[in-house]
């Protein structure tokens, strides 16, 4: 089924983009294509997969492990050897030795973000990243989002709200809706 | 990958029903079995490798459908899969899991369980390399099943019937293999059998399984 099409768009290295829709019109479909999980209908994707750390609505936490091992299990799979950064970013470290099942949705969160900082990876795809984060949270966020753009990373996000990013472009996802009628020159690309 | 395999044994531990589930429900089955049949030990022993070896097998089968599901539920299959560990050896892993939770546990107590059903001693030996050889083919083809089904509520029971005839190679060579063994006669060939099934599953179902979880994850 073809949600989106029409949609080009490039993101550069140091720049954020906000994908902004009303809900249900293909934000984490897009997201998904972009972290190769979805194969688009038609057109092109012009990066490396490698290139994308993906954060998804659910959290992918193990409730059986502790903080520190959830963070320690994806730093292995990414071949990182320093997690205290991430720990740092998203203050988690008075919760390390906590199992995630104990943790609020918010601190449940505040792990899945620190999860990126572990990747080492260039792009991030996040698909409503500040879902149930209060707002200093938020702030700690932001700041993770301007430290990874400083380093020539970049990021598309999906937001309903204002994440203080000034820099970011926001791309307006509803103009791109499939109308089945309209095929013609349709095509589906993006850019790195 | 080491780090994957250790945090699934991990969590396997200690959300239970891991190790316990599946041996305690084959000590049961065969503790029930000359309860059942009646106490003459002639016929137990002649029943003995079927009952074993099928039994072994519905033990494997409890836990298939834990294999994707869990981390399919969380999101974390989603983070694997765009995580730079490729999918085959993600299937391989989650199979070599669940073999060394399920398949060894049951091969090591299965001398022991001989006795109550009066193996023959010389078909014991038989009885674990037929098990050690093959039921890592179980676990490899009950992944695949598990990874078919894994987006699907309930998707238990359809992997019992997907992966249950996929089972009965097995069972033939490795219950055979067992007979074989208690009664006296050449047993190899059989067994060589097993080890080909194994072989074949390590080589091929782990593209199997990627390619069913790939289509699954969209």
């Amino acid at each position: 089924m073809t949600i989106l099409s029409g949609v080009s768009f490039s993101v550069g290295g140091g720049e954020a983009l906000i994908l902004r829709a009303p809900n249900g019109a293909g934000k984490t479909t897009l997201l998904r294509c972009l972290a190769g999980l979805t194969p688009p209908v038609s057109g092109e994707i012009g990066f490396g997969f490698d290139d994308v750390a993906y954060a998804a609505h659910a959290d992918g936490l193990k409730a059986q492990l502790s903080v520190a091992e959830n963070l320690r299990f994806w730093a292995e799979v990414y071949g990182t050897r320093d997690i205290a950064p991430a720990v740092e970013a998203f203050s988690l470290s008075a919760l390390m030795g906590r199992r995630a099942m104990h943790l609020s949705a918010g601190q449940k969160r505040r792990l899945s973000l620190a999860r990126l900082l572990l990747t080492g990876r260039s792009l991030w795809a996040l698909d409503e990243p500040t879902v149930s984060l209060d707002a200093e949270a938020v702030g700690w966020f932001a700041q993770a989002v301007t430290a990874h753009l400083e380093i020539g990373g970049a990021a598309i996000i999906a937001t309903h709200i204002d994440l203080g990013l000034p820099s970011a472009r926001v791309l307006e996802l509803s103009q791109f809706r499939h109308d089945p009628d309209t095929t013609s020159g349709a095509f589906d690309e993006a850019f790195l | 990958m080491i780090a994957l395999l250790r945090r699934d044994l991990a969590l396997t531990l200690r959300s239970g029903g891991g190790f316990g589930l599946a041996l305690a429900f084959f000590l049961i089955l065969v503790v029930l079995i000359p309860f059942g049949v009646g106490p003459q030990s002639e016929l137990l022993s002649r029943i003995a490798p079927g009952v074993l070896w099928v039994g072994a097998l519905l033990a494997c089968l409890l836990s298939l459908d834990r294999i994707f599901q869990l981390d399919f539920e969380d999101g974390s299959l989603d983070l694997l899969a765009t995580s730079p560990l490729p999918l085959e050896s993600l299937a391989l892993l989650k199979a070599l899991t669940h073999w060394l939770t399920t398949g060894l546990p049951l091969t090591v107590a299965a001398p022991f369980l001989g006795v109550f059903l009066s193996l023959p001693g010389e078909a014991v030996v038989w009885l674990v390399s037929s098990l050690a050889l093959g039921t890592p083919a179980l676990s490899l083809i009950g992944a695949f099943g598990a990874a078919l089904t894994v987006g699907l509520k309930r998707g238990g029971l359809l992997i019992s019937l997907l992966v249950l005839p996929l089972y009965v190679p097995t069972l033939i060579f490795g219950a055979e293999c067992v007979r074989r063994g208690a009664e006296g006669l050449a047993a190899s060939t059989p067994l060589l059998f097993v080890a080909g099934i194994t072989a074949g599953c390590v080589a091929a179902l782990p593209f199997a399984t990627a390619s069913a979880l790939r289509v699954n994850l969209r």
